[in-house]
């Protein structure tokens, strides 16, 4: 188990440098206005000594090995426009308590809500009506199928009409956090309800649950004990995959909300074009990606014992 | 659960069917005469030749499923009503252009007018009229929507067979899809609409860039569970072509999944170019789209009297996917063999 892990791991720093030099790639090839804060006023010859200074007419090789070099350190670089000449890294410190905190209430209240919702869902598709079935049917469809820049937007503003509160968030006034964070969960709600539903009901159709039933278990406890426990074994792989699902939902809810957290800082800084920050922003949040790619598999391996290590490890498929 | 149902009933039904032919095997034979039991019975060459026929036919099941699915019928004559009229629209007559800015009778713009009997959806901050435009721009969401999807399922379907079918590049294509996997597409996409220019070209080529990844896994997954099932074995055997082989035995079992990616490709496609105007890097506000006019709604909704002009077009964009997501997973369910046993 141990060697599986850590070789898993190093497939992931693996994963990650070569990420982080396509982003860097990429990234040169930005409009070089972005590293100016005063482009315009500046002549031709200027802006050549700038770039040169920056390091950005080195061949890529070298320029990326610096990048490597220097976020070893923990160095992300100085911003150009947001704040010029300030740290990124110090910037970003300020901002990710905020981000974090709003994740993780996001994340408990979409296990708090879907798992009871998928849970009522396996259960309804026996009983005559269905009710929760149809209901749980319709919102997953709904939440599926809608783009989340729309329903992110009409939660705001209904949401903030029905409950009275203001539609822009204050860290002080903790009724300004329950929009956003609902706004962050509701596609994890739907995600683990539409999930839980169909493997509950796959469970419950196996020969060994029948056998319970047939013996005189209670309902509740073969719901509980033997439906519910097997069923959740799967869905432990998505809840890092849910945080991901968070943080891209964030980069859209966070500068809706104007929250002073991460998403809403890679959103201004692409509006204000400044290339430093949005490079460091694209790294961390890639970063955190193959992260939580990687959380996914290590909980997946220690959750089901039925998962073997010793199988060469292929595709995630 | 229905299905299941159903399928074990009919098993059953069967088995003990062949259980009573075994107990009593000359059953139906009890009735002949002892000459008619014991002469030889005359071959018919014609029914020889009748041997292994079946009049199943692929598409004809698959369109009798589908079609038994009444809610999903619904939403198909919608979505197909929606489609038809975006490009009939601008043929009917006393239709009013996107981009003209109208003034009333003193020369001043008409600007945020209600809706009424001359502008059906009003007219937004600068004196449009909203109903032209959302129609317009939904006609071009729609396009970019189906372009992401074809170049997706042409890109993925062929990729996804070549990664399936030819053994030596497993590797070097379970590795790109690992490291392509790595980065969420909401990245590539911000990357790509900030470094190109924004236009309709950046936003197709941004999602197509990542978006035959899902499709490619999902084709290479299928042909390595089916390439070397007994009857694809049996088909080389006989000399049946590779060609044939997908086209015939593998395809059927693609349709599926392809039909589900293409309709999810376009909802999505959609949603993403909400998104990217919203973060200001997508389509030049001179082009009317779907983003475009969510947008310059979002602007004004904290007016309650002009919200229709974020609403209009949120109501048809919601129509549009939410028939589209319908659609195509009753059609990825009907166009799945094993839901054609009955």
């Amino acid at each position: 188990m141990a060697r599986y892990i850590i070789k898993r791991i190093i497939h992931s720093l693996i994963t990650l440098c070569i990420v982080i030099a396509i982003v860097l790639l990429l990234l040169r090839a930005m409009p070089i206005e972005g590293y100016f804060n005063n482009y315009d006023k500046l002549s031709k010859a200027q802006v050549n000594v700038t770039l040169q200074k920056l390091g950005l007419k080195d061949p890529a090789p070298v320029q990326i090995a610096k990048y490597f070099g220097q976020l070893l350190r923990g160095n992300l670089g100085v911003s150009n426009k947001y704040r010029a000449g300030y740290p990124i890294a110090k910037i970003i410190a300020k901002k990710i308590p905020v981000s974090i905190e709003l994740g993780l209430l996001a994340q408990a209240f979409a296990l708090a809500l879907g798992i009871p919702l998928g849970i009522a869902m396996a259960k309804s598709t026996r009983s005559r009506f269905k009710i929760w079935d149809k209901f749980g049917t319709v919102l997953i469809v709904i939440i599926e199928a809608v783009p989340s820049a729309v329903y992110h937007l009409l939660i705001q503003l209904y949401g903030s009409e029905w409950l009275g509160v203001p539609m822009l968030f204050d860290a002080d006034k903790w009724y300004t956090w329950i929009l956003p964070v609902f706004s962050l969960s509701i596609g994890s709600i739907v995600y683990y309800a539409m999930w839980l539903r169909r493997y509950m009901v796959d469970e419950a159709n196996k020969d060994y649950i029948r056998l319970a039933r047939a013996k005189g278990v209670p309902e509740g406890k073969i719901s509980r004990v033997h439906v519910f426990r097997n069923a959740f074994v799967p869905l432990i792989q998505y809840i890092p995959n849910s945080i991901l699902f968070t943080l891209m939902g964030s980069l859209y809810v966070e500068s809706l909300y104007s929250i002073p957290g991460m998403g809403g800082l890679l959103v201004q800084v692409i509006k204000i074009q400044d290339n430093t920050m949005v490079e460091a922003l694209v790294v961390i949040y890639s970063a955190l990606s193959v992260v939580g790619l990687l959380l996914g598999d290590i909980m997946m391996a220690i959750f089901d014992p039925r998962i073997s290590f010793t199988t060469k490890e292929g595709s995630r498929a | 659960m229905t299905l299941h149902g159903l399928k074990s009933s009919q098993l059953e039904g069967s088995l003990t069917a062949e259980l009573k032919k075994q107990v009593s095997p000359y059953e139906q034979y009890r009735g002949l005469s002892e000459e008619e039991l014991f002469t030889e019975a005359s071959v018919d060459e014609s029914n020889a030749e009748r041997a292994g026929y079946s009049n199943y036919s692929y598409w004809g099941a698959t369109l009798r499923c589908f079609f038994q699915d009444k809610v999903a019928v619904f939403f198909l004559v919608v979505i197909i009503s929606v489609l038809l009229f975006t490009f009939i629209q601008p043929l009917l007559p006393n239709q009013k252009d996107p981009k003209t800015i109208y003034n009333d009778a003193g020369g001043v713009q008409i600007i945020n007018q209600q809706p009424d009997s001359e502008f059906w959806f009003g007219t937004n901050s600068i004196g449009q009229d909203l109903w032209s435009r959302c129609w317009a721009g939904t006609r071009t969401s729609l396009g970019i929507g189906f372009a992401v999807a074809s170049v997706e399922a042409v890109l993925g379907t062929l990729i996804g067979l070549l990664w399936g079918y030819v053994r030596k590049l497993d590797t070097f294509f379970t590795e790109l899809y690992n490291i392509f996997d790595n980065v969420p597409q909401t990245l590539v996409l911000i990357l790509i609409s900030y470094i190109m220019n924004p236009g309709v070209g950046t936003i197709i080529f941004a999602l197509c860039l990542t978006g035959w990844l899902s499709m490619a896994r999902f084709i290479r997954n299928m042909v390595v569970i089916i390439r070397d099932r007994d009857y694809n074995l049996a088909s080389r055997c006989l000399g049946t072509t590779t060609g044939r082989i997908i086209s015939r035995n593998l395809l059927p079992y693609l349709v599926s999944v392809i039909a589900l990616r293409v309709s999810l490709a376009i909802p999505e496609a959609i949603g993403n170019e909400v998104f990217v105007t919203y973060i200001g890097i997508g389509l030049p506000t001179d082009i009317p789209s779907l983003g475009n006019l969510v947008q310059a709604g979002r602007l004004l909704m904290s007016q309650p009297n002009l919200r229709y002009q974020l609403l209009f077009p949120v109501l048809i964009l919601a129509t549009i996917t939410i028939s589209l997501y319908i659609v195509g997973n009753a059609f990825a369910d009907a166009a799945d063999p094993k839901n054609h046993l009955r």
